[in-house]
C-alpha cells in the first residue's frame, strides 16, 4: 500500500516532465533497470562491434600494409598502396565506370520514378481534393514488382533477355526488321554499359516510385488548391510544389541510389562477371573483390575499399551541397529550430543509407 | 436583377469547368499512356521467363515469343534437382528467418535504450552506428572475412547469421528508435505506478505498442536480407551451406557450356514465385511500410 504512494510521487513529476516534450530523461538506478540497462545495450553493441565496427577500423590499418593473407608477417608500408592503385590502370578503368554509373542511374532512376509516382498520384480530376489516377494500385504494385525480385535475379533475367540467341531483345528487334541477328548487347564496348546501367533502372524505379507516391500524398492538400486558383497547369505545379515540398525525400534517395551505384556488384556480378569487353563494365567492387579473394592481395585490395569508401561519402557530401545550394534544407532550419534532439537524421525524413533493407 | 448578373459568371464558371475538364482528361491520358508503357517494360520480362520456362531450349532459341509446343514441366523438374534448389532454398530460409528475429529483437532493445533513456555516451552509439550504415560493406569485407575466421565462424550459417544481423543493426535501430520516441510516455509510467520493472515494461508493454514499426522494418529486413548476394559469396563458400541467391548465381554461371535455358528458367520462377506472391497479398502493408521509412 505505502509502496503505490511512493511510487506515484516521482510518477507525476514524470508525466509533467513528458508533457513538456518527453524527453528520456534520468532515472533511479535499482538492479532491475541496470541489468536490463547492460543487457540491452550490451548484447545488440557486441555484435555491432565485432563484425561491423571493428573490420572498418580494421580495413583502415591494413589498407597501409602488403599483407597477403595466410601468412602471418606483413609490412608497414604506408600509402605505397594507394600510389600503386593510381598507377593501376585496371582500378582507374574501375574507377571511371562507377563515376559514370553514379552520374548516371541515379538521375534517370529517379526522373522515371519521379514521372511514375505524379502520374498515378496527380492524375486524377483536379477537382475536389486531390485523387489518384483510375488505376493506380494496379501500377504500382507493377512497377515495385522488381523490386521484390532478389537483385541477383533480375540481373539473371536481363542477361536472358540481351542474350545475342535465345534474348527477347533480339527477337523482337528483328521482328521489327532490324538487322540485330546475334548481336551481343553485352559483348560490345559500346552496349555493354548503357545495357547494364538499363537493368540497374529497371530493378530500382519501383521502390523509389513508391516512396515518391507516399511523399506526394504527405503534401498539404491546400498548396494544390492553393496553386490551382493562382491557375498553375500541372507541369508549373509540379515543379513548383510537389518537387520542392518533397526535396528531402530526393535528396535521400539520390543518396541511395548513389551508394548503390558506386557498389553495382549483384548487377554486375550477373551481368557481366569479367568486367564486360575490355573492362569497361568493370567495377570497383569487382576489382576488390577478385584481388583480395582470387589473388590473395588482401592488404592492396582494403585500399580500393577505402578509396569506395571515400568515394561514396564525396558523393553524399556533394548530394548535400547541391540540395544546399539550390535552395533546399533552408525552411526547413527555419520550420524546426528544436535542436536539443541529437539525431538530426531520421527526423529530417534522411533515413540513413541501407533503407532498402537489411544488411545491403 | 440579381439572376441576370450571375448569369454570365455562371456560365464563365461553367466553361472553366469544361476547360479543366477536357484538360485532366489529357492529363489522364498521358498519364495512363507513360504508366502502360513502364507496366509492360516491367512485365514483359518476367512473363517472357515464364513462358520460356515451360519450352524446350531448341524451342527458345528458334522463336522467343510463341508459346511452348507442348508444356515441358519436366524444365521443374530439372532445376529443382540439377540447381539443388530445395536446398539452397531450406539455407535461405534459415539463415534469413533466424537472423530476422535476433535483429528485430536486439534492434528494438538498443533502439528503446538510445530513444528512452538519457546517459552519457548516447549520441556516440548513434552516431558510431550512423556511421556503421554510411560506409559500404566493401570496405569491411576483408577484415569481416578474417574476423570469421578467428572466431570458427567463417563458412558456417551461424557465421552468415551473426554478420546479417550486424549489418541490419543499424538501420533497425534508426527505424525503431523514431518509433519509440514517439510512443507516448503516459503508457510506460502507468506500468511503472502497476510496479512492473523495466524489463516487463518493455515486453508486455512498449514492443507491443512498436508492433506496426516492427512489422514495418521486418518487411524491409526479410527482403533486404533474402536478396543479400555479397555477405553470402565472400563468408560462406561451403556448397552446403550456399543459399539461394548464391545458387542461383553459380547455377546460371555453370550453365554456359551446355545451356538447358528452359531449366535456367525454370529456376529462376521457382526462385522469384513464392516472393511475388507474399508481395501481392501483402502489397498495402509493403507500399506502407516505405512510406513509415521515409517520414517517420
Amino acid at each position: 500500500m505505502s509502496d503505490t504512494i511512493t511510487k506515484s510521487e516521482p510518477a507525476s513529476g514524470r508525466l509533467k516532465s513528458a508533457a513538456r516534450g518527453g524527453r528520456p530523461r534520468r532515472r533511479k538506478l535499482t538492479f532491475d533497470r541496470v541489468t536490463f540497462f547492460l543487457a540491452f545495450l550490451g548484447i545488440p553493441l557486441t555484435v555491432f562491434v565485432l563484425f561491423v565496427l571493428y573490420p572498418f577500423i580494421q580495413a583502415i590499418y591494413w589498407a597501409m600494409t602488403d599483407w597477403r593473407g595466410y601468412s602471418p608477417d606483413y609490412n608497414f608500408v604506408g600509402l605505397d598502396n594507394f600510389t600503386k592503385m593510381f598507377e593501376d590502370d585496371v582500378f582507374l578503368k574501375a574507377l571511371r565506370n562507377v563515376a559514370l554509373l553514379a552520374a548516371v542511374v541515379p538521375l534517370v532512376t529517379l526522373t522515371l520514378a519521379l514521372g511514375v509516382a505524379v502520374a498515378i498520384t496527380l492524375g486524377g480530376p483536379s477537382k475536389g481534393p486531390v485523387r489518384g489516377i483510375r488505376g493506380a494500385s494496379f501500377y504500382r504494385i507493377i512497377s515495385f514488382f522488381p523490386y521484390v525480385v532478389p537483385a541477383i535475379i533480375v540481373g539473371l533475367i536481363w542477361a536472358q533477355m540481351y542474350d545475342p540467341n535465345a534474348g527477347l531483345l533480339n527477337g523482337m528487334l528483328n521482328k521489327l526488321g532490324l538487322d540485330f541477328e546475334a548481336f551481343a548487347w553485352l559483348g560490345e564496348k559500346s552496349t555493354a554499359m548503357p545495357a547494364l546501367m538499363f537493368t540497374f533502372v529497371w530493378g530500382l524505379v519501383g521502390f523509389y516510385a513508391v516512396l515518391f507516391i507516399a511523399a506526394i500524398k504527405g503534401v498539404p492538400g491546400e498548396l494544390y488548391e492553393a496553386a490551382k486558383i493562382d491557375g498553375a497547369g500541372r507541369f508549373r505545379t509540379t515543379i513548383s510544389i510537389t518537387l520542392p515540398s518533397i526535396r528531402d525525400s530526393v535528396q535521400t534517395a539520390y543518396i541511395y541510389l548513389g551508394i548503390a551505384a558506386l557498389d553495382a556488384f549483384v548487377f554486375v556480378q550477373a551481368l557481366l562477371p569479367n568486367g564486360g569487353p575490355d573492362n569497361s563494365t568493370l567495377t570497383i567492387s569487382q576489382h576488390l573483390f577478385t584481388t583480395a579473394f582470387r589473388k590473395g592481395q588482401f592488404g592492396y585490395a582494403t585500399a580500393m575499399g577505402v578509396v569506395l569508401a571515400v568515394v561514396t561519402l564525396v558523393f553524399a557530401a556533394l548530394v548535400f551541397a547541391v540540395n544546399r545550394l539550390t535552395g533546399g534544407g533552408e525552411d526547413k532550419k527555419a520550420k524546426a529550430p528544436r535542436r536539443k534532439a541529437p539525431p538530426a537524421g531520421i527526423e529530417s525524413g534522411a533515413l540513413p543509407a541501407g533503407a532498402e533493407g537489411g544488411a545491403r | 436583377m440579381s439572376a441576370t448578373t450571375a448569369d454570365p459568371s455562371l456560365l464563365a464558371d461553367r466553361k472553366l469547368v469544361k476547360r479543366t475538364h477536357s484538360s485532366d482528361r489529357r492529363f489522364a491520358a498521358i498519364s495512363h499512356t507513360l504508366l502502360s508503357i513502364w507496366a509492360v517494360i516491367v512485365i514483359v520480362p518476367m512473363l517472357w521467363v515464364l513462358m520460356s520456362s515451360f519450352k524446350s531450349t531448341g524451342e527458345i532459341l528458334s522463336s522467343p515469343f510463341s508459346l511452348p509446343n507442348e508444356w515441358k514441366f519436366e524444365n521443374y523438374a530439372n532445376a529443382w534437382s540439377d540447381a539443388s534448389i530445395g536446398k539452397y532454398f531450406l539455407n535461405s530460409a534459415v539463415v534469413v528467418v533466424s537472423a530476422l528475429v535476433l535483429v528485430m529483437l536486439l534492434g528494438a532493445m538498443c533502439a528503446y535504450i538510445l530513444a528512452r533513456f538519457q546517459f552519457p555516451g548516447r549520441r556516440l552509439i548513434y552516431y558510431t552506428m550512423l556511421a556503421g550504415l554510411t560506409f559500404p560493406v566493401f570496405l569491411a569485407i576483408v577484415p569481416l572475412f578474417f574476423q570469421l575466421q578467428n572466431f570458427g565462424l567463417l563458412n558456417t550459417r551461424l557465421g552468415l547469421i551473426l554478420t546479417y544481423v550486424a549489418f541490419a543493426l543499424p538501420f533497425t535501430m534508426f527505424f525503431l528508435y523514431s518509433f519509440f520516441r514517439s510512443l507516448p510516455h503516459d503508457v510506460y509510467e502507468a506500468s511503472q505506478i502497476d510496479g512492473a520493472g523495466e524489463w516487463r515494461a518493455f515486453f508486455q508493454v512498449m514492443l507491443p505498442m512498436a508492433s506496426p514499426g516492427m512489422a514495418a522494418v521486418a518487411i524491409f529486413n526479410f527482403l533486404g536480407l533474402w536478396n543479400q548476394f555479397l555477405l553470402p559469396v565472400a563468408l560462406n563458400t561451403d556448397q552446403d551451406n550456399w543459399v539461394l541467391t548464391q545458387g542461383m548465381s553459380a547455377y546460371a554461371a555453370s550453365q554456359v557450356y551446355d545451356i538447358d535455358y528452359g531449366a535456367l528458367f525454370a529456376a529462376i520462377v521457382i526462385t522469384v514465385a513464392p516472393v511475388l506472391v507474399v508481395y501481392v497479398i501483402f502489397q498495402r502493408r509493403i507500399a506502407g511500410s516505405v512510406s513509415q521509412g521515409t517520414f517517420r
